[in-house]
């Protein structure tokens, strides 16, 4: 008699109604998230806009607009052409050299050999540990009295005391000195992504085109290639993006210098913006990278647009 | 035949070359760093000792200085309770918002989805300047709380995005199952989602964490307090006097901080990839 007593239905209040509306409940679900991104991320991202095109510093915190004044500034900067040419070499050369170390690492971790699952651990390293903790060991192998390549290249004979290589201090060599590091922090991401595409492809497909008379180049180039491509796509517009907007590696290891031969677009932005506190030429500077993350953009719909097909 | 074993032999030696290439390649900073730390400053500081091993014996006087002298505990405090903060703040609103986008919203919720997956792709080098503004106005200038509010920012997008990836492999069929047994919708969330989803949350709690602990460029703009800096700021930037770097002090915390990330990421690391290819990859 219990049981029937406990099956009568409560009254529905109009609130559960609503609730049980999958739109509804799904809009109040959503709601919280997309109001935090708007909010700390639409709303600045105009903000930074509009920074661009006024006189803000934090001295003189006017909302003047200025129009494109800020642009014509930055753009007669010979310093500022120089920071946009580092940005693109560190960007696409630590990219490329990624790229390659990638390629290889992945054949070499796909064939199995004992040890394989530390060295695979240990290869991850790079990518896994804090940039910015990763950076400053950097820093210290390139120790322009300590440094441990020095050492080892003064050991085996290449080049005497005096005339070792100041790595950090000398303008080439220290925008290939950051440019060697980002590339190191993003080959063992470039490893995990090939392998991750390499091992999806299914082995019916490679030993069909074995069968076919296809060797080891020709499986290599024609067949896994393309079908890693889309996943090559997505780990190379991560690497661009995070590369290109960078400032951790620059900052803490040249600080831009020496005369910025190494400082990149972010970096600069910071120098002018917070630590210089003209808010509105850094903002602009900032912009620069703007064009940039618009093509990665598109790039990244159109790549899951055709993954949906 | 010798020929073919020639053949052989060189292709053995060159593979493990290689194999020997990439693990000094990646591990070599880290052996760096770690036997720094355990250097006494005499030996670190003398170049005519080869620096590879320890010419006199090994100290912790590194580490007691970092613990003792320094504000390491402090950072590692800060640290852990953002890390804490914003992990609750991402499940709590992202959590909600997968389950959303991959059963409650059909067709617009899959745009919505990678509107808010491309705001991750969005850098704090563009944001920096008017969040600061933000921050300002919130009055948590240089306090560690400025980055619990900001941190959220790219944890939200990319846990959001991880998440829907977990709740669309799910059979739907589990919660149609309670729905039709009298629980409601909220409740089949509650009881049936959650629960089963657990490995996902488990994830994301993790990735969450390593995400605040590998943020530089908003601690580095927000808080300049010594004893409000999370650890990377910390160590990376707060043990230089003047001109003077404690490599021996800071190569010992960056080790610390290095290890516990180091081993999450190993442990989950598929699961990363599988969310940053959104599923690209089965």
């Amino acid at each position: 008699m219990v049981a029937i007593a406990d099956s009568v239905p409560k009254p529905a209040s109009r609130f559960r109604f609503i609730l049980d509306r999958r739109d509804v409940l799904g809009s109040i679900f959503v709601a919280p998230a997309i109001l935090y991104v708007l909010l700390l991320v639409g709303v600045p991202f105009l903000m930074a806009v509009y920074y661009a095109l006024s006189a803000y510093t934090i001295y003189d915190p006017s909302w003047k607009f200025v129009g494109l004044s800020n642009f014509e500034d930055i753009l007669e900067n010979p310093v500022f052409l120089q920071t946009l040419k580092n940005t693109f070499i560190f960007t696409f050369g630590s990219q490329a050299l990624g790229l390659i170390l990638g390629k290889f690492g992945a054949l070499v971790l796909l064939r199995p050999f004992p040890g394989r699952k530390i060295v695979r651990a240990l290869i991850i390293l790079p990518w896994a540990v804090p940039i910015a903790l990763a950076t400053v060991a950097w820093q210290w192998m390139f120790d322009s009295l300590y440094s441990v390549i020095n050492w080892t290249f003064i050991a085996l004979g290449f080049v005497t005391r005096e005339e070792a290589p100041n790595w950090l201090g000398s303008p080439d060599l220290a925008l290939l000195s950051v440019t060697i590091v980002n590339a190191w922090r993003f080959f063992p991401f470039a490893i995990v992504i090939f392998l991750a595409g390499i091992t999806a492809i299914p082995q019916d497909v490679l030993d069909a085109a074995t069968v076919d008379g296809a060797g080891f180049w020709r499986r290599n180039y024609q067949i896994i290639m393309p079908m890693i491509l889309p996943i090559m796509t997505i780990g190379l517009v991560f690497g661009i993006v995070f590369t290109f907007t960078d400032l951790s590696i620059v900052f803490l290891m040249t600080m831009g210098g020496p005369v910025g031969a190494t400082s990149v677009l972010g970096f600069a932005g910071f120098q002018t913006g917070i630590t210089s506190g003209d808010v509105s030429h850094g903002a602009a500077i900032s912009l620069f990278m703007l064009p940039v993350l618009l093509i990665v953009v598109v790039f990244m719909l159109r790549f899951i647009r055709r993954r949906e097909i | 035949m010798p020929r073919i074993t020639a053949v052989k032999a060189l292709q053995e030696t060159s593979f493990y070359g290689a194999v020997a290439f990439f693990f000094v390649l990646a591990a070599f900073p880290f052996y760096w760093m770690a036997i720094t730390s355990f250097k006494t400053n005499a030996d670190l500081y003398n170049v005519t000792n080869i620096p590879f091993w320890f010419t006199e014996p090994p100290t912790l006087e590194h580490f007691r200085y970092l613990f003792e002298k320094t504000l390491f505990t402090t950072w590692l405090l800060n640290s852990l309770i953002i890390g804490l903060c914003v992990t609750a703040i991402t499940l709590v609103t992202a959590l909600p918002a997968a389950y959303s986008l991959a059963r409650m919203t059909g067709r617009n919720g899959e745009a919505l989805g990678i509107g808010i997956f491309l705001t991750y792709l969005v850098p704090p080098t563009l944001l920096f300047l008017p969040l600061s503004r933000v921050i300002t106005i919130l009055g948590l200038q240089n306090s560690m709380w400025s980055l619990v509010v900001v941190y959220p920012t790219f944890t939200i997008p990319f846990c959001t995005w991880l998440l829907m990836g977990f709740f669309k492999s799910m059979p739907r069929e589990i919660e149609e199952a309670a729905i039709v047994d009298g629980c409601s919708l909220f409740g089949a969330f509650i009881k049936m989602a959650i629960p089963l989803s657990v490995p996902g949350i488990l994830t994301t709690v993790i990735f969450t964490f390593t995400l605040t602990l590998q943020e530089f460029v908003y601690a580095l703009t927000f808080v300049s307090a010594s004893d409000q800096k999370p650890i990377t700021l910390g160590v990376a930037t707060d043990l230089i006097r003047g001109d003077v770097f404690y490599w021996g002090e800071i190569m010992a915390g960056a080790l610390i901080a290095s290890i516990p990330v180091a081993i999450a990421y190993n442990l989950f690391l598929d699961r990363f990839i599988a969310g940053i290819t959104g599923g690209a990859v089965k």
